[in-house]
Protein backbone atom coordinates (compact mmCIF):
# COMPACT_ATOMS: atom_id res chain seq x y z
CA UNK A 1 0.00 0.00 0.00
CA UNK A 2 3.09 2.32 0.75
CA UNK A 3 3.64 2.66 -3.36
CA UNK A 4 0.45 4.54 -3.65
CA UNK A 5 0.95 8.30 -4.03
CA UNK A 6 -1.83 10.55 -4.15
CA UNK A 7 -0.52 13.73 -4.15
CA UNK A 8 -0.82 13.10 -7.67
CA UNK A 9 -3.91 14.27 -7.97
CA UNK A 10 -3.75 17.35 -6.15
CA UNK A 11 -0.65 18.16 -8.89
CA UNK A 12 -2.88 17.64 -11.63
CA UNK A 13 -6.27 19.08 -10.27
CA UNK A 14 -5.81 22.25 -12.99
CA UNK A 15 -5.82 19.86 -15.78
CA UNK A 16 -8.26 17.86 -14.12
CA UNK A 17 -10.41 20.67 -13.91
CA UNK A 18 -10.13 21.70 -17.51
CA UNK A 19 -11.45 18.16 -18.29
CA UNK A 20 -14.37 18.76 -15.92
CA UNK A 21 -15.14 21.91 -17.66
CA UNK A 22 -15.40 20.21 -20.75
CA UNK A 23 -17.87 17.23 -19.22
CA UNK A 24 -19.82 19.98 -17.88
CA UNK A 25 -20.48 21.84 -21.26
CA UNK A 26 -20.87 19.00 -23.07
CA UNK A 27 -23.42 17.54 -20.46
CA UNK A 28 -25.26 21.26 -19.87
CA UNK A 29 -25.37 21.77 -23.76
CA UNK A 30 -26.24 17.93 -24.99
CA UNK A 31 -29.48 19.04 -21.49
CA UNK A 32 -30.81 21.97 -23.24
CA UNK A 33 -30.46 21.27 -26.66
CA UNK A 34 -31.72 18.06 -25.94
CA UNK A 35 -35.18 19.42 -23.83
CA UNK A 36 -35.52 22.20 -26.33
CA UNK A 37 -35.70 20.35 -29.37
CA UNK A 38 -37.05 17.30 -27.79
CA UNK A 39 -40.03 19.66 -27.23
CA UNK A 40 -40.76 20.39 -30.44
CA UNK A 41 -39.95 16.70 -31.77
CA UNK A 42 -42.32 15.40 -29.32
CA UNK A 43 -44.96 17.70 -30.60
CA UNK A 44 -44.14 16.50 -33.95
CA UNK A 45 -44.52 12.98 -32.84
CA UNK A 46 -47.89 13.53 -31.49
CA UNK A 47 -49.01 15.89 -34.52
CA UNK A 48 -52.02 15.11 -35.98
CA UNK A 49 -50.51 15.76 -39.75
CA UNK A 50 -49.18 12.04 -40.39
CA UNK A 51 -45.83 13.31 -42.38
CA UNK A 52 -44.71 14.68 -39.28
CA UNK A 53 -45.27 12.32 -37.13
CA UNK A 54 -43.67 9.74 -39.09
CA UNK A 55 -40.25 11.58 -39.69
CA UNK A 56 -40.50 12.40 -36.22
CA UNK A 57 -41.03 9.00 -34.92
CA UNK A 58 -38.45 7.76 -37.29
CA UNK A 59 -35.66 9.66 -36.04
CA UNK A 60 -36.47 8.65 -32.26
CA UNK A 61 -36.27 5.11 -33.06
CA UNK A 62 -32.93 5.44 -35.11
CA UNK A 63 -31.13 7.36 -32.48
CA UNK A 64 -32.76 5.20 -30.00
CA UNK A 65 -31.94 1.79 -31.52
CA UNK A 66 -27.97 2.65 -32.18
CA UNK A 67 -25.30 2.75 -29.73
CA UNK A 68 -24.30 6.63 -29.11
CA UNK A 69 -20.76 5.54 -29.88
CA UNK A 70 -21.89 4.48 -32.77
CA UNK A 71 -23.37 7.75 -33.16
CA UNK A 72 -19.89 9.71 -32.35
CA UNK A 73 -18.22 7.93 -35.06
CA UNK A 74 -20.67 8.61 -37.37
CA UNK A 75 -20.01 12.04 -36.66
CA UNK A 76 -16.28 11.79 -36.67
CA UNK A 77 -15.68 9.82 -39.81
CA UNK A 78 -18.83 10.66 -42.04
CA UNK A 79 -19.81 14.18 -41.55
CA UNK A 80 -16.25 15.65 -42.98
CA UNK A 81 -16.20 13.18 -45.85
CA UNK A 82 -20.24 14.63 -46.24
CA UNK A 83 -18.98 18.26 -46.47
CA UNK A 84 -16.56 17.11 -48.48
CA UNK A 85 -19.49 16.05 -51.34
CA UNK A 86 -21.81 19.51 -50.30
CA UNK A 87 -18.77 21.85 -50.74
CA UNK A 88 -17.21 20.19 -53.49
CA UNK A 89 -13.80 20.19 -51.32
CA UNK A 90 -10.66 18.15 -52.38
CA UNK A 91 -10.32 16.57 -49.28
CA UNK A 92 -12.76 15.65 -46.11
CA UNK A 93 -13.55 18.35 -44.02
CA UNK A 94 -13.04 17.94 -40.53
CA UNK A 95 -15.31 19.09 -37.60
CA UNK A 96 -12.93 18.72 -35.05
CA UNK A 97 -13.40 16.45 -32.19
CA UNK A 98 -14.87 19.14 -29.48
CA UNK A 99 -17.40 19.95 -31.67
CA UNK A 100 -18.70 16.48 -33.09
CA UNK A 101 -18.58 15.22 -29.13
CA UNK A 102 -21.12 18.22 -28.55
CA UNK A 103 -23.20 17.58 -32.05
CA UNK A 104 -23.41 13.99 -31.77
CA UNK A 105 -24.59 14.21 -28.25
CA UNK A 106 -27.16 16.71 -28.66
CA UNK A 107 -28.91 14.53 -31.70
CA UNK A 108 -28.56 11.51 -29.37
CA UNK A 109 -29.87 13.25 -26.37
CA UNK A 110 -32.95 14.82 -28.53
CA UNK A 111 -34.53 11.57 -28.98
CA UNK A 112 -34.51 10.56 -25.77
CA UNK A 113 -35.65 13.67 -23.72
CA UNK A 114 -38.44 13.63 -26.60
CA UNK A 115 -39.72 10.23 -25.45
CA UNK A 116 -39.83 11.66 -22.17
CA UNK A 117 -41.84 14.89 -22.93
CA UNK A 118 -43.76 13.42 -25.20
CA UNK A 119 -44.87 10.88 -22.33
CA UNK A 120 -45.21 14.21 -20.12
CA UNK A 121 -47.65 15.61 -22.88
CA UNK A 122 -49.63 12.81 -22.68
CA UNK A 123 -50.30 12.95 -18.98
CA UNK A 124 -51.92 16.26 -19.25
CA UNK A 125 -56.00 15.06 -19.19
CA UNK A 126 -58.21 15.63 -21.88
CA UNK A 127 -59.99 17.82 -20.15
CA UNK A 128 -57.45 20.35 -19.59
CA UNK A 129 -56.95 20.42 -23.30
CA UNK A 130 -60.47 21.18 -23.53
CA UNK A 131 -60.00 23.70 -21.39
CA UNK A 132 -57.76 25.73 -23.06
CA UNK A 133 -59.29 24.81 -26.65
CA UNK A 134 -62.52 26.15 -25.08
CA UNK A 135 -61.31 29.90 -23.83
CA UNK A 136 -60.14 30.57 -27.61
CA UNK A 137 -56.26 29.33 -27.40
CA UNK A 138 -54.66 28.10 -30.47
CA UNK A 139 -52.24 24.65 -30.71
CA UNK A 140 -49.19 27.17 -30.00
CA UNK A 141 -50.81 28.65 -26.97
CA UNK A 142 -52.30 25.82 -25.56
CA UNK A 143 -49.10 23.85 -25.68
CA UNK A 144 -46.86 27.06 -24.14
CA UNK A 145 -49.53 28.46 -21.76
CA UNK A 146 -51.35 25.08 -20.47
CA UNK A 147 -49.68 21.79 -21.48
CA UNK A 148 -46.03 22.35 -21.14
CA UNK A 149 -45.97 24.01 -18.24
CA UNK A 150 -48.09 21.42 -16.12
CA UNK A 151 -46.06 18.49 -18.21
CA UNK A 152 -42.49 19.79 -17.47
CA UNK A 153 -43.56 20.37 -13.49
CA UNK A 154 -44.69 16.49 -14.02
CA UNK A 155 -41.40 15.63 -15.94
CA UNK A 156 -38.61 17.36 -13.85
CA UNK A 157 -37.29 13.88 -11.76
CA UNK A 158 -37.14 11.99 -15.04
CA UNK A 159 -35.29 14.81 -17.18
CA UNK A 160 -33.03 14.93 -14.53
CA UNK A 161 -32.36 11.51 -14.26
CA UNK A 162 -31.75 11.52 -17.94
CA UNK A 163 -29.20 14.02 -17.23
CA UNK A 164 -27.68 11.88 -14.91
CA UNK A 165 -26.80 9.29 -17.27
CA UNK A 166 -25.96 11.55 -19.86
CA UNK A 167 -23.87 12.55 -17.00
CA UNK A 168 -22.09 9.39 -16.79
CA UNK A 169 -22.21 8.72 -20.66
CA UNK A 170 -20.44 11.85 -21.77
CA UNK A 171 -16.88 9.84 -20.79
CA UNK A 172 -17.31 8.33 -24.35
CA UNK A 173 -16.04 11.15 -25.99
CA UNK A 174 -12.79 8.69 -24.90
CA UNK A 175 -13.04 7.26 -28.14
CA UNK A 176 -12.20 10.07 -29.99
CA UNK A 177 -9.35 11.79 -27.86
CA UNK A 178 -11.49 14.23 -26.17
CA UNK A 179 -9.57 15.26 -23.42
CA UNK A 180 -13.51 15.43 -20.37
CA UNK A 181 -12.66 14.85 -16.90
CA UNK A 182 -11.72 11.18 -17.45
CA UNK A 183 -10.10 11.57 -20.46
CA UNK A 184 -7.87 14.32 -18.65
CA UNK A 185 -7.02 11.68 -15.59
CA UNK A 186 -6.99 8.92 -18.25
CA UNK A 187 -3.70 11.25 -19.41
CA UNK A 188 -2.26 11.66 -15.75
CA UNK A 189 -2.38 8.13 -15.38
CA UNK A 190 -0.71 6.80 -17.92
CA UNK A 191 1.90 9.56 -18.12
CA UNK A 192 3.03 10.03 -14.53
CA UNK A 193 1.97 5.68 -14.31
CA UNK A 194 -0.97 6.25 -11.16
CA UNK A 195 -3.52 4.46 -12.31
CA UNK A 196 -5.27 3.08 -9.54
CA UNK A 197 -5.16 6.77 -7.80
CA UNK A 198 -6.20 8.59 -11.00
CA UNK A 199 -9.23 6.21 -11.77
CA UNK A 200 -10.06 5.84 -8.19
CA UNK A 201 -10.95 9.65 -8.01
CA UNK A 202 -12.66 9.66 -11.03
CA UNK A 203 -14.51 7.17 -9.63
CA UNK A 204 -15.05 8.84 -6.44
CA UNK A 205 -15.90 12.31 -8.19
CA UNK A 206 -18.31 10.57 -10.51
CA UNK A 207 -19.92 8.86 -7.88
CA UNK A 208 -20.39 12.35 -5.49
CA UNK A 209 -21.99 13.84 -8.02
CA UNK A 210 -24.20 11.69 -9.69
CA UNK A 211 -25.39 10.69 -6.47
CA UNK A 212 -26.21 14.17 -4.95
CA UNK A 213 -28.13 14.72 -8.11
CA UNK A 214 -30.29 11.43 -7.74
CA UNK A 215 -30.50 12.41 -4.39
CA UNK A 216 -32.23 15.98 -5.62
CA UNK A 217 -34.09 14.18 -7.42
CA UNK A 218 -35.82 11.61 -4.89
CA UNK A 219 -36.80 15.20 -3.15
CA UNK A 220 -38.27 16.71 -6.07
CA UNK A 221 -40.19 13.57 -6.53
CA UNK A 222 -41.76 13.59 -3.11
CA UNK A 223 -42.27 17.14 -3.12
CA UNK A 224 -44.09 17.32 -6.79
CA UNK A 225 -45.96 13.84 -5.31
CA UNK A 226 -47.54 15.65 -2.59
CA UNK A 227 -48.40 19.01 -4.73
CA UNK A 228 -50.39 17.02 -6.97
CA UNK A 229 -52.51 15.16 -4.62
CA UNK B 1 -77.63 32.36 -32.37
CA UNK B 2 -76.79 28.33 -32.34
CA UNK B 3 -78.63 26.26 -34.83
CA UNK B 4 -78.32 22.60 -35.47
CA UNK B 5 -78.95 21.06 -38.71
CA UNK B 6 -79.32 17.33 -38.77
CA UNK B 7 -76.64 16.67 -37.10
CA UNK B 8 -74.98 13.52 -36.77
CA UNK B 9 -71.74 11.94 -35.54
CA UNK B 10 -69.97 8.41 -35.17
CA UNK B 11 -67.59 6.79 -33.19
CA UNK B 12 -66.49 4.07 -35.51
CA UNK B 13 -69.52 2.14 -36.27
CA UNK B 14 -71.76 3.42 -33.46
CA UNK B 15 -73.68 5.93 -33.92
CA UNK B 16 -73.80 8.53 -30.97
CA UNK B 17 -76.10 11.74 -32.68
CA UNK B 18 -78.95 10.83 -35.49
CA UNK B 19 -80.08 13.96 -37.52
CA UNK B 20 -80.49 16.16 -33.87
CA UNK B 21 -81.69 19.44 -35.17
CA UNK B 22 -82.52 22.53 -32.76
CA UNK B 23 -81.80 26.18 -32.48
CA UNK B 24 -81.37 28.46 -29.92
CA UNK B 25 -82.30 32.04 -30.20
CA UNK B 26 -80.65 35.59 -28.42
CA UNK B 27 -81.32 35.74 -24.53
CA UNK B 28 -82.97 32.04 -24.79
CA UNK B 29 -82.18 29.31 -21.68
CA UNK B 30 -82.34 25.84 -22.97
CA UNK B 31 -82.01 22.80 -20.93
CA UNK B 32 -81.09 19.69 -22.12
CA UNK B 33 -81.44 16.05 -20.29
CA UNK B 34 -81.91 13.06 -21.03
CA UNK B 35 -80.47 9.64 -19.62
CA UNK B 36 -76.36 9.21 -19.46
CA UNK B 37 -75.52 7.82 -22.96
CA UNK B 38 -78.06 10.22 -24.97
CA UNK B 39 -75.86 12.35 -26.39
CA UNK B 40 -76.35 15.73 -24.81
CA UNK B 41 -72.51 16.11 -23.27
CA UNK B 42 -71.53 15.05 -27.11
CA UNK B 43 -73.93 17.21 -28.56
CA UNK B 44 -73.07 20.67 -27.00
CA UNK B 45 -69.25 19.72 -27.37
CA UNK B 46 -70.34 19.73 -30.82
CA UNK B 47 -71.63 23.10 -30.40
CA UNK B 48 -67.86 24.58 -30.32
CA UNK B 49 -66.25 21.57 -32.05
CA UNK B 50 -64.75 20.10 -29.17
CA UNK B 51 -66.04 17.27 -30.47
CA UNK B 52 -66.22 16.52 -34.66
CA UNK B 53 -69.67 15.79 -36.20
CA UNK B 54 -69.65 13.78 -39.58
CA UNK B 55 -73.17 15.09 -40.97
CA UNK B 56 -75.04 17.74 -40.82
CA UNK B 57 -74.59 21.53 -40.23
CA UNK B 58 -73.88 23.80 -36.81
CA UNK B 59 -74.02 27.51 -37.11
CA UNK B 60 -72.78 29.68 -34.06
CA UNK B 61 -73.58 33.27 -34.47
CA UNK B 62 -73.51 32.81 -38.41
CA UNK B 63 -70.17 30.86 -38.65
CA UNK B 64 -70.73 27.32 -39.73
CA UNK B 65 -68.67 24.97 -36.80
CA UNK B 66 -67.94 22.10 -39.66
CA UNK B 67 -66.27 23.87 -42.02
CA UNK B 68 -62.32 23.23 -42.34
CA UNK B 69 -61.50 26.99 -43.12
CA UNK B 70 -63.15 28.18 -39.97
CA UNK B 71 -61.28 29.85 -37.15
CA UNK B 72 -61.87 27.60 -34.35
CA UNK B 73 -59.99 29.90 -31.64
CA UNK B 74 -62.05 32.72 -32.51
CA UNK B 75 -65.61 30.69 -32.65
CA UNK B 76 -64.40 29.12 -29.96
CA UNK B 77 -63.50 32.49 -27.68
CA UNK B 78 -66.67 33.85 -28.16
CA UNK B 79 -68.60 30.57 -26.52
CA UNK B 80 -68.25 30.60 -22.78
CA UNK B 81 -68.17 26.21 -21.76
CA UNK B 82 -68.13 25.22 -18.10
CA UNK B 83 -67.32 21.56 -17.55
CA UNK B 84 -68.43 19.03 -15.73
CA UNK B 85 -65.11 18.42 -13.86
CA UNK B 86 -64.25 22.47 -13.70
CA UNK B 87 -61.43 22.34 -15.71
CA UNK B 88 -59.51 25.10 -13.95
CA UNK B 89 -55.47 25.09 -15.01
CA UNK B 90 -53.84 24.28 -12.46
CA UNK B 91 -50.81 25.44 -12.05
CA UNK B 92 -52.51 29.29 -12.39
CA UNK B 93 -53.66 31.20 -9.65
CA UNK B 94 -57.26 32.01 -10.01
CA UNK B 95 -56.01 35.24 -11.05
CA UNK B 96 -54.45 33.98 -13.62
CA UNK B 97 -56.80 31.56 -14.46
CA UNK B 98 -59.30 34.30 -15.05
CA UNK B 99 -56.73 36.89 -16.45
CA UNK B 100 -54.83 34.24 -19.46
CA UNK B 101 -57.05 34.20 -21.59
CA UNK B 102 -58.51 37.66 -22.11
CA UNK B 103 -54.45 39.05 -21.77
CA UNK B 104 -53.42 35.96 -24.90
CA UNK B 105 -56.77 35.39 -26.89
CA UNK B 106 -58.48 39.03 -26.77
CA UNK B 107 -54.99 41.23 -26.31
CA UNK B 108 -56.12 42.94 -23.46
CA UNK B 109 -53.56 45.14 -21.07
CA UNK B 110 -52.98 43.25 -18.16
CA UNK B 111 -54.33 46.20 -15.63
CA UNK B 112 -57.78 45.68 -17.90
CA UNK B 113 -58.13 42.47 -17.56
CA UNK B 114 -57.84 42.11 -14.33
CA UNK B 115 -59.87 44.69 -12.83
CA UNK B 116 -62.51 43.16 -15.43
CA UNK B 117 -61.35 39.66 -13.11
CA UNK B 118 -62.00 41.23 -9.77
CA UNK B 119 -65.20 42.39 -10.78
CA UNK B 120 -66.36 38.78 -11.93
CA UNK B 121 -64.95 37.13 -9.42
CA UNK B 122 -66.65 39.50 -6.96
CA UNK B 123 -70.05 38.61 -8.81
CA UNK B 124 -69.51 34.91 -8.03
CA UNK B 125 -68.58 36.02 -4.36
CA UNK B 126 -65.17 34.80 -4.40
CA UNK B 127 -62.77 38.02 -4.73
CA UNK B 128 -60.53 37.15 -1.51
CA UNK B 129 -59.85 33.84 -3.56
CA UNK B 130 -57.93 35.59 -6.44
CA UNK B 131 -54.75 34.76 -5.20
CA UNK B 132 -54.94 31.34 -3.82
CA UNK B 133 -54.85 27.75 -6.34
CA UNK B 134 -57.63 25.71 -7.95
CA UNK B 135 -56.36 23.18 -5.53
CA UNK B 136 -57.03 24.99 -2.61
CA UNK B 137 -60.58 25.81 -3.59
CA UNK B 138 -63.97 23.40 -2.86
CA UNK B 139 -65.83 21.80 -5.58
CA UNK B 140 -68.32 24.46 -5.75
CA UNK B 141 -65.78 27.35 -5.16
CA UNK B 142 -63.87 26.06 -8.33
CA UNK B 143 -67.08 25.44 -10.68
CA UNK B 144 -67.86 28.94 -9.42
CA UNK B 145 -64.08 30.12 -11.17
CA UNK B 146 -64.96 28.32 -13.99
CA UNK B 147 -68.05 30.24 -14.82
CA UNK B 148 -66.46 33.75 -13.78
CA UNK B 149 -63.36 32.31 -15.96
CA UNK B 150 -65.97 31.49 -19.01
CA UNK B 151 -67.39 34.85 -18.41
CA UNK B 152 -64.23 37.34 -18.56
CA UNK B 153 -64.20 36.49 -22.65
CA UNK B 154 -67.41 38.32 -22.64
CA UNK B 155 -69.22 35.47 -24.20
CA UNK B 156 -72.29 35.67 -26.69
CA UNK B 157 -73.42 32.29 -25.47
CA UNK B 158 -72.56 30.01 -22.45
CA UNK B 159 -72.39 26.47 -23.01
CA UNK B 160 -72.70 24.21 -19.77
CA UNK B 161 -71.83 20.41 -19.76
CA UNK B 162 -72.86 18.97 -16.19
CA UNK B 163 -71.58 22.00 -14.24
CA UNK B 164 -73.27 20.58 -11.06
CA UNK B 165 -73.17 16.50 -11.76
CA UNK B 166 -69.42 16.83 -10.40
CA UNK B 167 -70.54 18.30 -7.22
CA UNK B 168 -71.15 17.36 -3.57
CA UNK B 169 -74.56 17.52 -2.71
CA UNK B 170 -74.25 20.65 -0.62
CA UNK B 171 -72.29 22.67 -2.90
CA UNK B 172 -74.99 22.51 -6.39
CA UNK B 173 -76.92 25.17 -5.06
CA UNK B 174 -74.07 28.05 -4.70
CA UNK B 175 -73.28 27.34 -8.34
CA UNK B 176 -76.82 26.82 -9.47
CA UNK B 177 -77.48 30.48 -7.68
CA UNK B 178 -74.88 32.17 -10.52
CA UNK B 179 -76.47 30.18 -13.34
CA UNK B 180 -79.88 31.38 -12.37
CA UNK B 181 -78.51 34.97 -11.99
CA UNK B 182 -76.95 34.80 -15.13
CA UNK B 183 -79.87 33.62 -17.13
CA UNK B 184 -81.99 35.98 -14.97
CA UNK B 185 -79.61 38.92 -16.35
CA UNK B 186 -80.47 37.84 -20.20
CA UNK B 187 -77.33 35.27 -20.92
CA UNK B 188 -78.19 33.11 -24.02
CA UNK B 189 -77.74 29.56 -22.39
CA UNK B 190 -77.42 26.09 -23.44
CA UNK B 191 -77.62 23.85 -20.05
CA UNK B 192 -76.90 19.93 -19.75
CA UNK B 193 -78.05 19.07 -16.82
CA UNK B 194 -80.23 17.14 -14.59
CA UNK B 195 -81.45 19.90 -11.97
CA UNK B 196 -84.87 20.38 -13.08
CA UNK B 197 -85.50 22.75 -10.22
CA UNK B 198 -83.27 24.79 -12.11
CA UNK B 199 -85.35 23.90 -15.20
CA UNK B 200 -88.20 25.10 -13.91
CA UNK B 201 -87.06 28.05 -12.76
CA UNK B 202 -85.31 29.71 -15.37
CA UNK B 203 -85.66 27.44 -18.82
CA UNK B 204 -87.42 28.74 -22.09
CA UNK B 205 -87.16 25.43 -23.58
CA UNK B 206 -86.00 21.95 -22.74
CA UNK B 207 -84.38 18.91 -24.76
CA UNK B 208 -85.23 15.78 -23.90
CA UNK B 209 -83.04 13.54 -25.57
CA UNK B 210 -82.13 9.42 -25.92
CA UNK B 211 -79.81 7.47 -27.54
CA UNK B 212 -78.83 9.97 -29.80
CA UNK B 213 -81.81 11.60 -30.55
CA UNK B 214 -83.62 14.60 -29.56
CA UNK B 215 -86.76 13.12 -28.49
CA UNK B 216 -88.35 16.33 -27.20
CA UNK B 217 -87.57 19.94 -27.54
CA UNK B 218 -90.43 21.93 -26.09
CA UNK B 219 -91.09 25.10 -24.03
CA UNK B 220 -91.02 24.29 -20.54
CA UNK B 221 -94.35 24.36 -19.79
CA UNK B 222 -95.35 21.97 -22.08
CA UNK B 223 -92.28 19.69 -20.81
CA UNK B 224 -93.44 19.48 -17.27
CA UNK B 225 -96.64 19.66 -18.21
CA UNK B 226 -97.54 16.70 -20.00
CA UNK B 227 -94.47 15.46 -21.86
CA UNK B 228 -95.47 13.65 -24.81
CA UNK B 229 -93.08 11.04 -25.27
CA UNK B 230 -93.43 8.17 -23.53
CA UNK B 231 -89.74 7.69 -23.01
CA UNK B 232 -89.75 11.17 -21.39
CA UNK B 233 -92.37 10.65 -18.95
CA UNK B 234 -90.66 7.61 -17.69
CA UNK B 235 -87.22 9.56 -17.03
CA UNK B 236 -89.46 12.55 -15.88
CA UNK B 237 -90.83 10.40 -13.15
CA UNK B 238 -87.67 8.39 -12.06
CA UNK B 239 -85.99 11.71 -11.68
CA UNK B 240 -88.94 13.85 -9.84
CA UNK B 241 -89.53 11.18 -7.67
CA UNK B 242 -86.32 11.35 -5.29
Amino acid sequence: MGDFDFDVIQRSLPYLWKGMQYTLTLTLTAMTGGIFFGTFLAMAKLSVISPLSIVASAYVNLMRSIPLVLVIFWFYFLVPLLLQGLTGATEPVPVGSDQTALISFTLFEIAFYCEIIRAGIQSIPQGQVSAGKAVGFTYAQLMFYIVLPQAFRNMIPLLLTQTIVLFQDTSLVYVISVTDFLGAAAKVAQRDSRLVEMYSFVAVIYFLISFTLSQIVRRLQLKISIATR
Amino acid sequence: MITLDSVSKWYGKFQVLTDCTTAVNKGDVVVVCGPSGSGKSTLIKCINALEPFQKGSIFVDGTSVGRAKTDLPKLRSKVGMVFQHFELFPHLSIINNLTIAPIKVLKRSKDEAIENAMQLLDRVGLKSQAQKFPGQLSGGQQQRVAIARALTMDPIVMLFDEPTSALDPEMVSEVLDVMVELAQEGMTMMVVSHEMGFARKVADRVIFMDQGCIVEDTSKEEFFGSARSERAQQFLSKILSH
